[in-house]
């Protein structure tokens, strides 16, 4: 509850958070079906129509509801990018205290495999992994959940290996806590916030990258709606029907935006230190 | 020096673990090169006929025969044959990479030039109007994907003034200067600009913390000029974080635009990768992601290296 003030208290917050809670609305009622028309249904007779009162942002070439279309697809894009937040989140948590609490041997052997996934560029790994999988949503999560653990192993292991120095970890050993519930209590509490921030930052970049993976056709895979395969489908259509390119490519950036804004400002207030740093 | 060296040892043992990654995953996709290559034709090679091919392509032994051949083949600089080109390897990297390091200094020059002075500016402005103008257009471009800025690019070009982005046949920059920046511009554009956004950020934010600093108020109050101050004392120490994240990106860019790449039809190299991988082109695949893996990590040394040329207080490998 106290977050929740002081996000709403933050000027970048505030906007960042009122649009994450419209684009969740959004979503969840996409995913509920509960849109305005059927999303893959489709009007032949209405096709290519512009937006109006039937059809609040046009229908595509096959007469589908775009407006239906784009919150269907916000729902497969937050799904996506949630659970592969969550993946890559707990893969990086699970390895980063391993790595920093382990030391040694498993720190180098866990770090440099780190280094080999990083030494990747992010869209070709999602889209090696994407093509020997088959492109689908969850392959998506599984691709991007993959290509986003090593950042979140590096931005656990750093803070945990100098929390694993310090006095209160030393007493906790002294006073005989088992090494469980030392990493479990005194070093994953006090990461909590750097995750919380890398979390939000994150589902920006997951949007991206599955608005990406759609976009090259390896996403999610039609007649189901994605927005970035309804922002592909849009390009040969681009001069007749603007409006098939228009709202997916706002949807995708003011989701983003969203969450970027929500991240700096949970940056300032669990990290007063970094306030200036990415105002 | 120390550093340097320990940092190159460490090259090998990572593109030791790039090379089993890609060779045992680009395995892992369904399907044979030769029937990716060949299609439906496939279907009209005898079986003595595809393991002729398979041969020539030396992807009929066991697995570990074939890596063990692949990377003895790196040693002596032979990449393998590409399935698609039946050309090496190298040759058709090297002959996509021109454009995509073109692309990628364009995207960095772009970034840097704008970002920059914005920062700076901004910086220098603190909490005036300006300044808040830089940062929302800043955090707006930022949130801007590429594909989404590259489409909007060229539906407004096309619907607002009736031209399309020069395309077709890509012209070498060695071969017509005009031509080859005619068509770069555009894409270098859309890449740069949520480049420009994110070193507007950075630049803002390490100035302002350089500017609060005891030896910038020594210096005005000594009587320097604001000009002065910001240019000559507050800038060179504000460029390290600037440079880690053009650094950063820029090896991201070396490794190929994929998907802006494939908005302008570009050949680089990002969009050869896909195609590669597409059509199960083991050797292209396995050879262009370890030249890619190898440029970013050269990169990232060199970014490190550039922080002790710019504070010479800065001693790497030091914890």
């Amino acid at each position: 509850m106290r977050i929740l003030r002081a996000i709403f208290g933050h000027g970048s917050g505030r906007i960042g958070g009122v649009i994450v809670f419209v684009y969740l609305l959004l979503a969840l009622l996409g995913l509920l079906g509960l849109t305005p028309h059927n999303p893959i249904t489709q009007y032949r007779i209405d096709r290519l129509h512009a937006p109006g009162a039937a059809y609040w942002m046009g229908t595509d070439l096959f007469g589908r509801d775009v407006a239906s279309r784009l919150m269907a697809g916000i729902g497969q894009s937050f799904t996506v990018a949630f659970f592969s937040v969550a993946f890559a989140a707990l893969a990086g948590t699970v390895l980063g205290l391993a790595a920093a609490w382990l030391g040694r041997r498993w720190d180098g052997v866990v770090m440099r495999i780190m280094d080999v996934l990083l030494a990747f560029p992010a869209i070709l790994l999602a889209l090696l992994i994407v093509t020997v999988a088959g492109p689908g949503t969850w392959t998506s999560v599984v691709a991007i959940g993959i290509v986003y653990t090593p950042i979140f192993t590096r931005v656990v292991r750093g803070p945990a290996l100098s929390l694993k120095t310090r006095e209160f970890v030393d007493a906790a050993r002294t006073f005989g806590s088992s090494s469980s519930y030392i990493v479990t209590r005194h070093l994953l509490l006090n990461l909590v916030a750097p995750l919380t921030v890398q979390v939000t930052l994150a589902l920006a970049w997951a949007l991206l990258t599955e608005a990406g993976l759609s976009f090259l056709g390896l996403g999610t895979q039609p007649p189901a709606a994605s927005l970035g395969l309804m922002l592909s489908d849009s390009r040969n259509l681009m001069e007749t029907a603007p409006w098939l390119m228009i709202f997916p490519g706002l949807a995708i950036m003011i989701s983003i935006l969203g969450f970027n804004l929500l991240g700096d400002a949970l940056r300032d207030i669990l990290d007063p230190r970094m306030r200036r740093a990415f105002a | 020096m120390n550093y340097l060296l320990r940092r190159l040892a460490t090259f090998p043992l990572v593109l030791l673990g790039v090379s089993i990654l890609v060779f045992v995953a680009i395995r892992m996709v369904p399907g044979d090169s030769i029937t990716a290559m060949l299609g439906t034709e496939a279907g009209l090679l005898t079986p003595a006929q595809r393991d002729a091919l398979a041969a020539y392509f030396g992807i009929d032994q066991p697995w570990f025969v074939q890596y063990w051949r692949w990377i003895g083949g790196i040693l002596h600089g032979n990449f393998g044959i590409s399935v698609t080109y039946g050309r090496p390897v190298l040759d058709v990297i090297l002959e996509r990479f021109p454009l995509t390091l073109e692309l990628a200094l364009l995207s960095m020059i772009i970034a840097l030039a704008v970002g920059m002075p914005a920062g700076i500016h901004a910086a220098t402005h603190n909490e005036k109007p300006s300044d808040l103008v830089v940062r929302i257009v800043a955090m707006i471009g930022q949130s801007t994907p590429s594909f989404v800025l590259g489409l909007l690019i060229i539906y407004t070009l096309s619907a607002g003034f009736g031209v399309l982005p020069a395309m077709g046949e890509f012209a070498p920059l060695w071969q017509d200067p005009l031509r080859n920046l005619s068509q770069l511009i555009l894409p270098a554009i859309t890449l740069g600009f949520a480049f420009a956004a994110s070193v507007t950020r950075i630049a803002r934010s390490a100035m302002l913390d350089v500017l609060s600093d005891d030896y910038v108020r020594t210096a005005r109050s000594k009587g320097a000029s604001a000009r002065s101050v910001v240019w000559r004392h507050a800038l060179p120490n504000a460029l390290i974080p600037v440079v880690t994240l053009s650094g950063i990106e820029f090896g991201y860019l070396l490794g190929g635009a994929v998907i802006v790449e494939q908005i302008y039809a570009l050949p680089g190299l990002g969009r050869m990768v896909l195609d590669a991988i597409l059509q199960r082109d083991y050797a292209l695949v396995q050879g262009s992601v370890l030249f890619i893996a190898f440029n970013f990590m050269i990169v990232n040394l060199l970014v490190d290296l550039a922080y002790v040329a710019l504070d010479p207080r800065i001693r790497l490998g030091e914890q």
